[in-house]
């Protein structure tokens, strides 16, 4: 018999019961909760008279709406403007302090984003399964925990049962094998792994990241690669434990105590594929040949890297394709051929739970250092993905670096993510992005986004349109640059 | 979810066809971050003279006296008595909620929106079908005098007339089973509850480090 895949011995780890219908009853470890996708979950335990199944099994933090400027966080909720989302981040504080859910409210200096959060505080484990109302969730599979996102009345099923019902994926395997260029980081192999197998590519498995290029990168690395599972179609995206994901966890507040740290080691390094594991599927890229990649369109699979062209619609193979494209330059207000270095910018937004950790932040700063943001660019801001990178950045002076460079830095939260707070594109506007999603209207209404890592987008900031970062850093001309 | 298993109650007709979701619950109120509440604006268009938006203090508003259920004869109408194609438009589980919280238990009509159909099931509220003409009958009876009343027995699969008259129906016997148990998705897991406990002491002993009280002890 063929061994097991990562996500195998997961889901069977986690198998509480099979149904006839071809259903499972999966147990869960941890839930995330944040205040968007919660209250209804809260209100239906409240209706049928249920209580939670597991209270430490849960997590709480409010993200999506909180404002980022320093003045607005300093008044706590009470700086939040918009009625509705102020609403929202109050119902989670009841419902947590009603229900006995731990909770780092707004000003707690280990509030963030969820999926920067729960890693952060060593809350996810691997060997564990996660859920969060949130599709991103997909980025805690980077510590080998099968991860994903589920929708509001799952929620309410978990707090409730401490299970889901789920089915069964299928296994895919990506390998990046070989060395990253200098400059070329996790991000732009994941958006080069959408540009390779499409936005659907992924549907229907769940997606193992292998190979030395994906060993070779930090965790935080790591969880940005996984963050995009889900653009690539994946609900799951997962890699294999190393000393790398173990040496991450020690002595974080959550992390196993010293009595069962050894048995927790232990367990932890079977959390990888059998070598004669079979996939369904196994995608292979060569890290080497990575450029830093650029989004041009309005899907994450509409990119190419910087030293690209805009396509030409009426080169695309088929008809499909070619109104898919023709649509998104209009909205993207881009022409044909255009060269990507020649995409002027209005805005930069380096955050987002994709890349707003400390590592994220240290690559920016790098670029940023000692130069200015370029007077035509209208805002650019610096959002840490939770309260601890943030002292964790001020600690090592990057704040300065970046305010010294004209970014604006800010109070940590999903920001211009998904603009549900103050933080938002203008229309028409261009702005380099570290975030996940480049749909129409994602950052404001009939705003232009462009994804790229977070040294591209410092680079871009200095530059006022995109540079190769591998550039503008002075680093020698390498190879693989054509 | 809130048991089903007999109710006998007044009657409130809504004599139109096609009622959509938008009708029942208008998409403004969709952004609350409640699953109760949505009553006071049950038919919110039909119901008021004025635009409904959220968190309005309903009772400042002026109604449609032409309105049935703002009709006092109506206010602790039960059951709902209506025309084919019920609930059609959004999927909004919003619709059945405000039903509910308006406090319906039975819709009866000659047909309902699929989507409809199924949400109001998961919530606990009973859709009856029955031919046009019983229809008919049913809403001449009504509009024949105060008061008509219903008397609703799932366990037989019948609704039984003042007259005394018995109308059978059709319900699946997954549905007729879980309102009769006051199942819902999670009541359906928790079925489970056993194997559920059983799986969670093994994998505390096996994994202790993943449950907070035991890896802090
Ligand atoms: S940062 Fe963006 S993608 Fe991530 S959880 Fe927040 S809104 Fe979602």
């Amino acid at each position: 018999m063929a061994g097991q895949t990562l996500y195998d011995k997961l889901w069977s780890q986690h198998l509480v019961k099979e149904r006839d219908d071809g259903t499972a009853l999966i147990y869960i470890d941890r839930q995330l909760l944040h205040e968007v996708t919660s209250p209804q979950a809260f209100e239906g335990l409240r209706l049928a008279g249920r209580k939670p199944w597991r209270l430490d099994a849960n997590l709480a933090t409010p993200d999506h709406n909180v404002p980022t400027t320093v003045k607005e966080r300093a008044e706590g909720n009470a700086g939040i403007k918009d009625p509705v989302s102020l609403i929202q981040v109050q119902t989670l504080d009841d419902n947590c302090l009603a229900f006995g859910i731990e909770e780092f409210k707004i000003n707690d200096p280990r509030q963030g984003i969820v999926h920067v959060v729960g890693p952060e505080q060593g809350a996810t484990l691997p060997g564990m399964t996660v859920v969060c109302g949130d599709s991103h969730t997909a980025t805690h599979g980077a510590f080998a925990a099968l991860a994903h996102g589920i929708g509001t009345s799952e929620v309410e099923h978990v707090l409730a049962t401490q299970c889901l019902l789920a089915q069964k994926m299928k296994n895919m395997q990506v390998r990046v094998e070989g060395k990253l260029g200098t400059g070329v980081t996790a991000k732009d192999i994941v958006l080069a792994v959408i540009g390779k197998i499409g936005t659907a590519g992924g549907t229907g498995y769940a997606i193992e990241f292998a190979g030395s290029a994906i060993r070779d990168l930090s965790m935080e690395g790591r969880m940005t690669v996984c963050n995009m599972a889900i653009e690539a179609g994946a609900r799951v995206g997962l890699i294999a434990v190393d000393d790398t994901t173990i040496d991450y966890l020690r002595e974080r507040p959550f992390a196993p105590s010293a009595g069962q740290w050894e048995a927790a080691v232990a367990d932890w390094r079977n959390l990888v594929s059998d070598t004669d594991a079979v996939f369904d599927k196994v995608v292979e890229l060569d890290a080497a040949g990575i450029e830093p990649q650029v989004s041009w369109g309005t899907s994450p699979e509409m990119v190419t890297g910087i030293s690209g062209e805009v396509p030409d619609p009426s080169e695309a193979a088929d008809e499909t394709v070619q109104q898919g494209y023709a649509r998104a330059l209009e909205y993207m207000g881009l022409k044909p051929k255009q060269k990507i270095t020649d995409i002027k910018l209005d805005k930069v937004f380096i955050g987002s739970c994709t890349n707003s950790r400390i590592e994220d932040l240290r690559e920016a700063a790098k670029v940023a250092r000692g130069k200015k943001v370029a007077g035509s660019i209208a805002l650019a801001m610096v959002v840490p993905g939770s309260g601890l990178v943030k002292r964790q950045a001020e600690a090592e002076g990057l704040d300065r670096i970046f305010v010294e460079a004209g970014f604006e830095w800010r109070e940590p939260g999903c920001s211009m993510c998904l603009a549900m707070n103050a933080d938002k594109l203008g229309a028409g506007e261009h702005c380099a992005s570290t975030s996940n999603r480049n749909f129409e209207g994602r950052q404001g209404y009939g705003g232009r986004t462009h994804l790229v890592s977070p040294a591209m987008a410092a680079a871009a900031a200095i530059a006022g349109h995109f540079v190769d970062v591998r550039r503008l850093a002075g680093e020698p001309q390498s190879a693989q640059e054509a | 979810m809130q048991k089903f298993e007999r109710l006998e109650g007044l009657v409130a007709p809504l004599d139109r066809a096609n009622v959509d979701t938008d009708l029942i619950i208008p998409k403004q109120f969709l952004k609350s971050i409640k699953r109760t509440g949505f009553g006071v604006n049950l038919f919110d268009e039909l119901r008021y003279l004025d635009e409904g938006y959220p968190g309005q203090d309903a009772s400042k508003r002026p109604l449609n006296p032409d309105f049935v259920l703002n009709q006092p004869a109506y206010q602790k109408a039960r059951i709902l008595l209506t025309r084919r194609n019920f609930g059609c438009g959004s999927s909004r589980e919003h619709a059945p909620w405000a039903l509910e919280d308006f406090g319906f238990r039975v819709v009866i009509a000659p047909s309902f929106a699929d989507i409809f159909y199924n949400n109001a099931f998961k919530n606990g509220l009973l859709l009856i079908t029955q031919p046009e003409d019983v229809i008919d009958r049913l809403f001449r009876e009504l509009q024949a005098g105060e008061g008509y009343r219903l008397d609703v027995d799932l366990e037989n699969q019948r609704v039984i007339t003042p007259s005394g008259e018995i109308l059978e129906f059709e319900v699946d016997a997954f549905r007729k089973h879980c309102l009769l148990e006051g199942l819902d998705d999670i009541g359906l897991t928790l079925k489970d509850e056993d194997a559920i406990r059983a799986f969670e002491q093994r994998h505390r002993a096996e994994r202790p480090w993943l449950f907070r009280e035991t890896a802090q002890a």
